[in-house]
């Protein structure tokens, strides 16, 4: 089914603060917001969530830790517990300074590399995927709000748009399939 | 203004009578001569329990050795017990001091960052230094008696023992009781040199803003502060902590200690921080400043611990005997505070201070800062015990009574210097700009 939404453009981060908490204050719904660079509060103005990503990099650290552990208690002191060096290698604990630099950085990489992958699924975001750009200008010097048409009087909607500084106001038909 | 509520001047009064109290009951009970450590260690049998005559037992079943050098063997149990109370004051002493000095680093710190966050802590940041004073005398009062050996606790300032010691003898030129009580002298005259014109200018600049003649002084004194801070920090720790041991030694022992000390002393500002507020006198205080003083504590106490595996494993993985008796000492005679510290420095302020939201929350702050400043305390009764009280360590009478004792003097200095300015440092140029911090 096609839906109507309203692409209201401003060229200024700080109108566009203030519009959208305009808009959100006459419960008129956001779609989306696109910026060219990240503008500091706008998320909290959007009423967006906090991201959860922090949460996963410290599960996944767990996972890299739990991994460097397992790894070489096998290698080291299980499968062939071999002196080098006069190391101790008789149980883990004993032999553990020497296992804390791979731990560490494996918990780090575990971490870092994973939730960054996290981040490109959370967001759809691959090689040779399609920009989801509905205006050039978005990625220079413009910013632009998608307002959800919904059965609100598009007139009404279009003015009070106008009202709150945008310098081009668009109707657009979107085909969500 | 703050003013200094009866009930904790009292409450600082108890506490250094209590602590002085203890800490003489202390010296009085410390034996006197081989005779007392016999009967002591005879009497702590019969109530069973303790370790150091878990040693003695296992002597006592070798009847040759015990008959060879049995006195030998108490003499030395006897000097550690002679040197428990003075190093119990030590300790105490130069955890208190440290505490302070951690907070004139971080004060210069933040003049030479220009920092936008931290101004309006300004003032409980040179409260705290004023102990930098009184503690520092003590200290160096404390050091004068040990390096002319007028106690036991350095081996080197006992001219029996360099006698018959030649690494001692080598390092002589440096470890004497001249050298160490010069350096002690210019290593406090420098900080409090430092800590009395900073707080000068910060005064001053309230009263005469404009142009900001004072702060660009501050600026420059904190910028060359910090320079002679680095220099004199690290010769501190190795006359002051390392030379207990002066047959050890370790390249980055000034910045294990400096990291201690860095990271006690943040941790009290944001105790004493959420105190004030929690009484109403820094409303311009709001939960940003917090979180960014609780990020300094989780941040600095990861640094301690990099630098304290940094240390142990290059010398528990070379294993060379010179070196490596260091830890076997304390792994043998300290294994539960020496890996205690590990899980309050280290794993618990790790845990509890990695969410961003907890650490904006007073209560979580508050705990991890006590368990932090019992962690480097345990951190400094690490460094300095074994040396000097070797296996016949307790924590007992004199050392709670030591912490009690200053405990009680840097909350009746600090809180009292609190009443000296106004608890904004209004002509500071960042001030507006902290007031409205926000993160």
């Amino acid at each position: 089914m096609a839906s109507r939404v309203i692409h209201a453009l401003y060229t200024d981060d700080d109108v566009l603060m203030d519009a959208v908490k305009k808009v959100r204050s006459e419960r008129y719904h956001i779609e989306e917001v696109f910026t060219p660079f990240p503008v500091h509060g706008l998320d909290k103005a959007m009423g967006l969530p906090h991201t959860r990503l922090a949460i996963t990099a410290f599960m996944y650290g767990c996972v890299g830790l739990s991994v460097a552990i397992a790894m070489m208690n096998y290698i080291m002191i299980e499968d062939w517990p071999q002196n080098i060096g006069g190391k101790p290698s008789f149980s883990f604990l004993e032999n553990m300074p020497a296992f804390v630099p791979i731990m560490f950085e494996l918990t780090v990489f575990f971490a870092a590399h994973l939730m960054v992958i996290t981040f490109y699924m959370r967001s759809r975001l691959w090689p040779f995927k399609k920009a989801e750009n509905p205006d050039v200008r978005t990625t220079d010097d413009h910013f632009l709000m998608e307002v959800d048409v919904a059965n609100h009087d598009v007139e009404k909607l279009t003015s009070f748009l106008g009202d709150t500084g945008a310098v081009e106001i668009k109707i657009v038909e979107k085909d969500n399939h | 203004m703050y003013t200094l509520s009866n009930r904790l001047r009292l409450f600082s009064i108890i506490c250094m009578v209590v602590g002085a109290v203890g800490l003489m009951a202390g010296f009085a009970t410390s034996p006197d001569s081989i005779e007392d450590v016999k009967q002591q260690l005879a009497s702590h049998d019969d109530h069973g329990g303790g370790h150091a005559e878990v040693k003695t037992h296992d002597d006592n079943s070798h009847d040759a050795k015990e008959e060879h050098g049995g006195d030998a063997h108490y003499e030395h149990i006897l000097h550690q017990l002679q040197n428990k109370p003075w190093a119990s004051l030590y300790i105490a002493a130069f955890f208190f001091f440290m505490i302070a000095l951690g907070v004139l680093a971080f004060y210069a710190i933040q003049f030479a960052a220009q920092a936008g966050w931290s101004p309006v802590l300004f003032r409980v940041m040179e409260a705290i230094t004023a102990y930098l004073v009184p503690g520092g005398i003590i200290m160096f009062v404390i050091l004068a008696l040990s390096g002319f050996h007028i106690n036991h606790l350095f081996v080197w300032a006992d001219p029996e023992v360099v006698k018959h010691d030649e690494l001692i003898q080598g390092k002589s030129g440096w470890l004497n009781g001249t050298g160490f009580i010069i350096r002690a002298l210019i290593f406090l005259g420098g900080w409090i040199l430092y800590r009395h014109f900073a707080v000068k200018f910060s005064r001053k600049q309230d009263e005469e803003p404009t142009g900001n003649k004072w702060y660009k002084k501050s600026f420059k004194i904190s910028a060359g502060f910090l320079v002679f801070f680095i220099y004199t920090e690290s010769m501190m720790s190795w006359d002051w902590i390392m030379s207990f041991d002066p047959h050890w030694f370790s390249t980055l022992f000034g910045w294990y200690v400096f990291a201690s000390l860095f990271v006690s002393g943040i941790t009290v500002i944001a105790l004493m921080t959420i105190y004030l507020k929690s009484k109403g006198y820094l409303e311009f205080v709001n939960n940003s400043h917090i979180h960014d003083l609780a990020k300094f504590m989780f941040g600095i106490s990861i640094f301690w611990t990099y630098l304290w595996f940094s240390q142990f494993m290059l010398i528990w993985y070379s294993n060379i005997p010179e070196e490596v008796t260091y830890f076997i000492t304390r792994i043998e005679d300290y294994k539960l505070p020496f890996f205690g510290m590990l899980v309050m420095n280290f794993i618990f302020p790790l845990l509890v201070l990695m969410n961003s939201d907890f650490k904006r929350i007073n209560w979580f702050v508050v705990m991890a800062g006590v368990i932090i400043l019992c962690g480097h305390y345990i951190d400094i009764f690490n460094m300095v015990m074994p040396a000097t009280v070797g296996e016949s360590w307790f924590i007992g009478l004199s050392e709670i009574s030591a912490v009690l004792l200053f405990l009680g003097l840097f909350l009746f200095i600090v809180f009292r210097a609190l009443t000296k300015a106004p608890l904004l440092a209004k002509g500071n140029p960042y001030i507006e700009e902290s007031k409205h911090y926000h993160y």
